[in-house]
């Protein structure tokens, strides 16, 4: 047995294994922190398959910012998690059955098919030998010239989510003071000064 | 035994079982659903990159990069509704979602 090989056993146990956790465990935290050790080892799974670029990404995108949003929204909401984990247990035959039905599935399809030689020369770009680009050049040369309208959709993507998000969750209190520059501008001497006529001996 | 594409298949489809079962035996917890979800997609780009390094061919690697920013995106929505969502009833539970009756 190969280095590659027990790597690849020791990868995909420990991230399946944590997959399980993340969805059975009882303290929605421990699911996170599980669902961050799941993302470490498909990382490291997409290094063995010679893709450093997106291992990179899915780290600094999944851990970074994904599973600390999660656990940054776990850890401010207030929710009392044993409550909605009442009645689990009635979902749990269907659902095994209706997972099991799918993985069967899967990996019939899985294992009773290969790829058709002619498949391989159908490549639409081809990887360089890693002697010559690494895996995040090769990668960049074609994104950032054949794939730059898919690119950019990403951004595009990725920026509707963010004003999405704010629009969603900004909230204005009405106690709060703000300043308003327009009414401030538009403030003259009829509406800022108003004269009283004081008669003598008296306050205003 | 040789590491090949079946063992990467069988990995991602596993993956993806534990994903959807997660979202059966959570029925009411909105976060354990979505992060189910991630979990989905995590197993649909492993498919990606296996097949792209089988094939050697890169667009597969591209293509999971956009799965990766739509999966991103989906996540900081999921998550803001389920903010501004308990804001408003105090609870996550997703029962009492379909309020609407849309």
């Amino acid at each position: 047995m190969t280095v590659a090989a027990i790597f690849f056993y020791l990868f995909s146990a420990v991230m399946l294994a944590s997959g399980v956790m993340v969805i059975s465990s009882r303290n929605p935290v421990h699911s996170v922190l599980f669902l961050i050790l799941a993302f470490f080892n498909a990382a490291g799974l997409f290094i063995l398959l010679g893709a450093e670029f997106l291992a990179m990404i899915l780290v600094v995108v999944y851990v970074g910012a994904v599973a600390v949003l999660f656990l940054f929204v776990v850890m401010m909401l207030d929710i009392d998690f044993s409550e909605l984990r009442q009645g689990m247990l009635n979902y749990l035959p269907v659902g095994a059955t209706i997972g099991l039905i799918l993985l069967v599935e899967l990996v019939l399809v899985v294992a009773g098919w290969s790829i058709s030689p002619d498949l391989l020369k159908t490549v639409t770009a081809p990887t360089p030998p890693l002697a010559d680009l690494t895996n995040t050049e090769a990668l960049g040369r074609i994104l950032y010239t054949k794939y730059i309208y898919y690119f950019q959709a990403a951004g595009l993507v990725l920026l509707v989510s963010m004003i999405g998000a704010i629009v969603l969750t900004l909230r204005h209190k009405p106690n709060v003071k703000r300043q308003s520059v327009s009414e401030q501008v538009a403030r003259g001497p009829a509406t800022a000064i108003e004269i009283r006529d004081v008669k003598p001996g008296q306050g205003i | 035994m040789a590491i090949g594409l079946a063992h990467y298949l069988t990995v991602a489809a596993i993956l993806f079982t534990i994903g959807i079962f997660g979202i059966f035996l959570n029925r009411k917890n909105v976060i354990v659903i979505l992060m189910s979800i991630e979990l989905m997609l995590l197993a649909v780009n492993i498919n990606f990159v296996a097949f792209s390094a089988q094939l050697s061919d890169l667009v597969g690697q591209v293509f999971a990069l956009l799965v990766l920013t739509v999966a991103a995106g989906e996540a900081a929505i999921g998550l803001a509704i389920l903010v501004v969502y308990f804001r408003n009833r105090g609870s996550i539970a997703v029962e009492d979602i379909n309020l609407m009756k849309g």
